[in-house]
């Protein structure tokens, strides 16, 4: 059989940054924040860390080397990595969920990350000065309900900057786009987090020291160990924030070579998220708009978990109030933004067209703006619909990434076999995994991810029978006619014969 | 700030910053892996 790594990384920096910046988004910075006073502050942060042990860092092992795994068979998207994983039929629709997912969610992410492009240039051109609170709130509403033909222009010049560079290749546009994107990301965020933990309260200014917002979010509270709704959610946030079961991080990995090191590079992509969300995610938004609006009205404006609202329509106000300084604040917090979603969204990008190459001669540049078109098409709905938006979020952004999750770990674990599971993470590794790690992925995770789904099942059922507007049942159609049009994709590669059993009749067979 | 709250948010942003840290200086200082990217010793795990 003839491998297929035609293109790949140019450097393990690269690399790292890369898989960073996927990890690395919007979520950093205004979903964890929000996350964490929406359960309570300090109950959110125990189960939190707990959950980044037993769960992310777990999935991060797993998912780094099934797709080294499926590189290693000339495979790049998540359909025929568990195809060479568990060689029984069905788990290549399984793995149907690591291209949908990133596909519909690009469709709403590439619209949010448009917003922070537009608002950066708004804190540019001054829009935002001299605006009151609840006008910049009015501005806001008016943009999202498309009062001007902005959103609109922004949000196609962000597809077109994402397609060129996923045009470009990986270590011609991802990779350089992540070099450049994610220093500056870390130096805007450590400017604000210093910022925000050396905000002085005073008159005609903030209510409240820094540290006020810092002491909420860090006061340990060990009663959240018994609520199950803060463990769901710690759970989740750990899901959003590594972008653990998309598909994203197999493509990635995909691209590395048979004996390079996953351990080491897991480990190193893993913390750098953290390090931007714990550290400076919350010390940015937390002790800047507790200290201006107090923690009653913060806890209220997050009552959603999304953040979205007190990023764009709060602090753009706040910002306006520090004079020259504010201009540049805003610069930073918005460009941080949109940095922090657009290496994002271009790791949603590599798998479809990995897929695309893999099975269908598909070229890069190509593929690329085949991803933009679809992008395009399925993200008319969100612009035009918060209902759209709503759909695509809970539908692709969680409740598919739980279910995969819990898919690739038992296939990994339990199919593939943990025998050669381990082996796989430890082939090449440049750091010695602890071995307690075998059985966390073995027993630990796939009952944690379980667990969590049960827990999730209610407000499945929920949302599921819940009405909505003609948008968010076009938004259903949608998605679902994305699922069963990829999974046709699937079965007309697999009768287009997939190379790995054409080839290869010798290809190693799972242990079970 | 209160001292659990302080503890805690020096515990966690040292060993959040320390791992960050001697993760990626270790990842700078470890020469990468080359070769071919054959999987012929993958057809041996048997």
């Amino acid at each position: 059989m003839t491998n297929t790594q035609s293109s790949g990384w140019g450097s393990r920096v690269g690399l790292i940054l890369a898989m960073a910046g996927n990890a690395v988004g919007l979520g950093n910075f205004l979903r964890f924040p929000a996350q964490a006073i929406a359960n309570g502050g300090g109950a959110f942060i125990i189960p939190y860390l707990v959950c980044f042990l037993l769960m992310g860092l777990p999935l991060l092992f797993v998912e780094w080397s099934m797709g080294r795994y499926g590189g290693k068979h000339g495979q790049h998207s998540t359909p025929f990595i568990f195809d060479a994983m568990g060689r029984a039929p069905y788990w290549k629709y399984f793995g149907v969920f690591g291209i949908f997912t990133n596909i519909a969610v690009a469709a709403f992410y590439c619209y949010l990350e448009s917003w922070a492009l537009s608002w950066a240039y708004y804190s540019v051109t001054g829009e935002f000065t001299g605006m009151s609170q609840a006008e910049v709130g009015a501005f806001f509403t008016n943009y999202i309900e498309l009062g001007t033909n902005h959103p609109v222009v922004f949000w196609m010049i962000c597809l077109i900057i994402n397609t060129w560079i996923l045009s470009r290749g990986l270590s011609g546009g991802v990779e350089k786009v992540a070099k450049i994107g994610m220093p500056l990301l870390l130096a805007f965020g450590a400017i604000l987090a210093f910022t925000g933990i050396t905000l002085q309260a005073e008159p005609g200014g903030a209510i409240n020291d820094g540290v006020v917002g810092l002491n909420y979010l860090w006061t340990p509270d060990f009663n959240s160990i018994w609520s199950f709704k803060v463990w769901v959610a710690a759970a989740g946030q750990i899901f959003f924030t590594l972008s653990l079961g998309m598909g994203s991080i197999h493509c990635y990995a995909s691209y590395l070579n048979s004996r390079e090191d996953i351990a080491l590079n897991a480990m190193s992509a893993g913390w750098m998220n953290e390090f931007v969300e714990v550290v400076l995610g919350s010390a940015v938004i937390i002790p800047i708009s507790i200290g201006y609006l107090g923690i009653d009205a913060v806890t209220e404006m997050v009552a959603g978990g999304s953040g979205l609202g007190i990023g764009f329509a709060v602090l753009p106000n706040l910002f306006a109030g520090w004079g020259t300084f504010g201009i540049f604040a805003g610069v930073m917090w918005f460009g941080l933004l949109f940095f922090a979603g657009i290496t994002s969204s271009l790791a949603m990008g590599t798998p479809v067209m990995g897929f695309l190459k893999d099975n269908f001669n598909v070229k890069e540049k190509t593929g690329a703006w085949i991803f933009g078109a679809i992008i395009l098409i399925l993200g008319i709905p969100c612009v035009l619909s918060q209902d759209a938006f709503n759909e695509y979020d809970y539908w692709a952004g969680t409740i598919a990434l739980v279910i995969f999750a819990m898919i690739e770990i038992v296939l990994f674990a339990w199919v593939f076999g943990m025998d050669k599971g381990w082996k796989e993470i430890n082939t090449g590794a440049d750091i010695k995994v602890p071995g307690i790690f075998r059985f966390i992925i073995q027993y630990v995770s796939p009952i944690f991810l379980i667990v969590v789904f049960i827990g999730a099942a209610p407000g499945i059922w929920e949302n599921a029978t819940k009405e909505t507007s003609f948008y968010g049942w076009l938004a259903r159609f949608l998605l679902v006619g994305l699922f069963v049009g990829i999974a046709l994709m699937v079965y007309i590669a697999k009768k287009r014969n997939n190379p790995i059993y054409k080839e290869d009749e010798s290809f190693d067979k799972p242990t079970h | 700030m209160n001292t659990s709250a302080l503890i805690l948010i020096i515990v966690v942003w040292s060993i959040v910053t320390f791992a960050t840290g001697y993760f990626f200086y270790k990842v700078l200082t470890i020469p990468q892996k080359t070769g071919d990217d054959s999987f012929s010793n993958n057809d041996k795990e048997k």
